[in-house]
């Protein structure tokens, strides 16, 4: 094998063991902290309490057993669901984190240091969500299993991969996305208004405070384009309800494969977008100050 | 055979000896905007901001070879820290070029950055929550450290600096100058060819300050690297450097040994006499020279010039115990250069 071939080889599974490294470390640096995970688990469970009231609520007040194609049930297991893919998508600390590294300078070892900083913080997350996960698998499983009830029968083993799958490109996708922001902090001293804006569109868009279904019947301009059609381009609805929806077989078939390809594009888009951010993030800051 | 031009020929064959820093013509400017004072104008400043350009370093030239080990001298806002960051590669100049190890420090080749190493005084590289040991393991990897060399140099480094059993304490918990120690470990773990240390010592005992000194100068001499080191305290100098540059606003004031800066900006030594007792003091004063009287003991200053002429008589002087002939803290010195020049910066800028 030539000498080019070998390294080429050879680097990125030296860069997989550094990740590898990386991992581990964090995995440490999180376990020092896990006490406080157990409790804020359970409290993020409170706000779904007040849905399920409220749509009781709605439901009681129409005569219809299904709302945009969702019964009382699937009601509730849609906002469970949504807690789950929320805890592979969100991403709490992320885009404050980077601004902050920006703004105090302990961003500078990353640029001293052999090492990439966007690895690096996919390193850093990755560890925090399995120590989370650790946690919280004890409070999700006992409120999924008191509410087994409104779920339907378990689904088929191809949309339980797609459902997986839809789960781990929300994770990259919610990073990615996160990270992109962050890395705003290289133009903007403080990036928490817009972390603010992006959060409440977040909220909106992404399934998290209702159905996107529901915006089926919301037109957008006169083609008889409806806002949800416009929602499934953005990436927002594959942070929360996409995954859910799979799940409970709202979407299938080569619509489901669309959904998939869309995401998984939204993925690759992103990193490219926050690898552009942080080389002229880093090349500004090189120039203004450091 | 003879050739009659063997300029080029003579060149090729010899290995021609690169400096290990090299910078010439190098500058920074910031553009700085000012925060104006009150509530209205700040509002005011929302639309119009006033801003003006600061040149942190202007045109510095610079060459360091193997295995020199340089002070940086210069007062708060000389820019010394800023030349460190231009030489990591922290940051980009406007003006000028540099090399380190053959290397544009500013592309930030992961080549390069294997090569040389920076270590803040006040910024801490390790994790924070973890002990020191993890880091270090990061260092290996990061670096590409072979296991076999790694443990070696780590546990050589440990115990020169005899803090082999803090390695597994979260490093949190560690004094300031023991995590200073750790710091300086992972920094070197890698066997940088280039150290820039940027107040390595500030805010630790003297005890700390002498045992970092102490490795400091051995690692330095048996790896031949080469090292630029900013501070404020003299005693690191002292210590460890042999060329010393002085940088004030921007500009190199001075750049020779530590031995010339002694010789070329002091006109007296101070001498010590210890007395039997509270002297008369006209039969110091006499002599002419500007004294001090501290009970039985007097400090003057004499010229550098008459103190082979004048010692002797001072010497007889009845009731002289003891005495000393020092030279001016370097303190002193490099204190008298920051504020002469700072006084000079003022005249310049009153005529202009």
């Amino acid at each position: 094998m030539s000498r080019a071939a070998t390294a080429a080889l050879r680097d990125p599974l030296r860069g997989l063991s550094t990740w590898w490294t990386m991992l581990k470390i964090c995995l440490e640096e999180r376990l020092v902290y896990r006490g406080d995970f157990a409790l804020g688990t359970l409290m993020r469970f409170l706000p779904i309490v007040t849905q399920v009231f409220l749509w009781t609520a709605v439901f009681s007040a129409t005569s219809r057993s299904d709302i945009a194609g969702y019964s009382r049930n699937d009601i509730v297991a849609y906002y469970l669901l949504t807690m789950l893919t929320r805890a592979f998508s969100s991403m709490p600390g992320l885009a404050g984190g980077i601004a902050r590294s920006v703004r105090d300078g302990s961003v500078k070892k990353f640029l001293i240091q052999p090492v990439d900083y966007v690895s690096f913080l996919l390193a850093a997350r990755v560890a925090h969500k399995l120590v989370y996960y650790a946690v919280a698998v004890v409070p999700f499983g006992l409120v999924f299993f008191l509410c087994r009830s409104y779920f339907p029968p378990v689904p088929d083993a191809t949309t339980i991969a797609a459902f997986l799958l839809s789960l781990v490109l929300s994770f990259l996708l919610g990073f990615f996305m996160e990270a992109t922001l962050g890395m705003l902090g290289f133009w903007f001293m403080e990036v928490s208004s817009i972390v603010f804006g992006y959060m409440l569109v977040q909220y909106l868009l992404s399934g998290h405070m209702f159905p996107i279904d529901l915006l089926r019947t919301v037109p957008v301009g006169s083609g008889g384009v409806s806002l949800a059609d416009v929602v499934h381009w953005l990436p927002f609805e594959y942070t929360a309800y996409f995954p859910s929806a799979v799940w409970l077989g709202k979407v299938r078939g080569p619509e489901l494969l669309g959904s998939l390809a869309i995401e998984a594009a939204w993925v690759v888009a992103m990193a490219i977008a926050c690898r552009i951010a942080w080389r002229r993030g880093t090349r500004r800051y090189a120039a203004f100050g450091g | 055979m003879h050739n009659t031009d063997l300029g080029g020929m003579a060149g090729a064959s010899e290995p021609v000896i690169h400096p290990v820093i090299h910078v010439a013509g190098l500058a920074k400017e910031y553009r700085v905007y000012d925060k104006p004072e009150g509530l209205a104008a700040s509002i005011r400043a929302l639309v119009h901001r006033t801003s003006r350009v600061v040149e942190a370093v202007k045109g510095i030239d610079l060459e360091v070879g193997r295995g020199e080990f340089v002070a940086l001298l210069g007062p708060n806002g000389a820019g010394k820290t800023t030349l460190l960051k231009l030489l990591s590669g922290i940051i980009t100049p406007s003006r000028g070029t540099a090399t380190v190890l053959g290397h544009v420090p500013w592309e930030r080749a992961d080549e390069f950055r294997r090569r040389f190493a920076l270590v803040m005084g006040q910024r801490n590289q390790l994790w924070w929550d973890l002990p020191a040991a993890e880091s270090f393991r990061l260092h290996q990897e990061i670096y590409r450290i072979e296991p076999a060399r790694f443990e070696k140099t780590r546990d050589e480094l440990v115990d020169l600096l005899g803090v082999r059993r803090l390695v597994l304490q979260p490093v949190r918990e560690l004094s300031l100058g023991e995590r200073m120690k750790l710091e300086l470990v992972a920094a070197l773990l890698h066997e940088p060819e280039v150290l820039f240390l940027d107040e390595p010592t500030i805010g630790l005992d003297v005890v700390a300050q002498h045992t970092i000194h102490d490795f400091l100068r051995d690692v330095q001499r048996r790896r031949r690297m080469t090292v630029i080191l900013t501070t404020h305290y003299m005693k690191d100098v002292a210590a460890l450097c042999e060329r010393v540059v002085v940088i004030t606003r921007g500009e190199v004031l001075y750049d020779g040994s530590l031995a010339e800066i002694v010789d070329r900006f002091t006109t007296h030594k101070i001498v010590t006499l210890d007395l039997d007792e509270a002297p008369d003091r006209s039969r110091i004063e006499r002599f002419g020279f500007p004294c001090e009287f501290r009970g039985p003991q007097v400090v003057l200053r004499i010229d550098r010039g008459r103190i082979a002429d004048v010692l002797p008589e001072i010497l007889g002087t009845t009731g002289v115990r003891d005495v000393s002939v020092e030279d001016v803290p370097l303190e002193q010195i490099v204190a008298e250069l920051f504020r002469t020049d700072a006084r000079e910066a003022a005249a310049a800028e009153a005529g202009r």
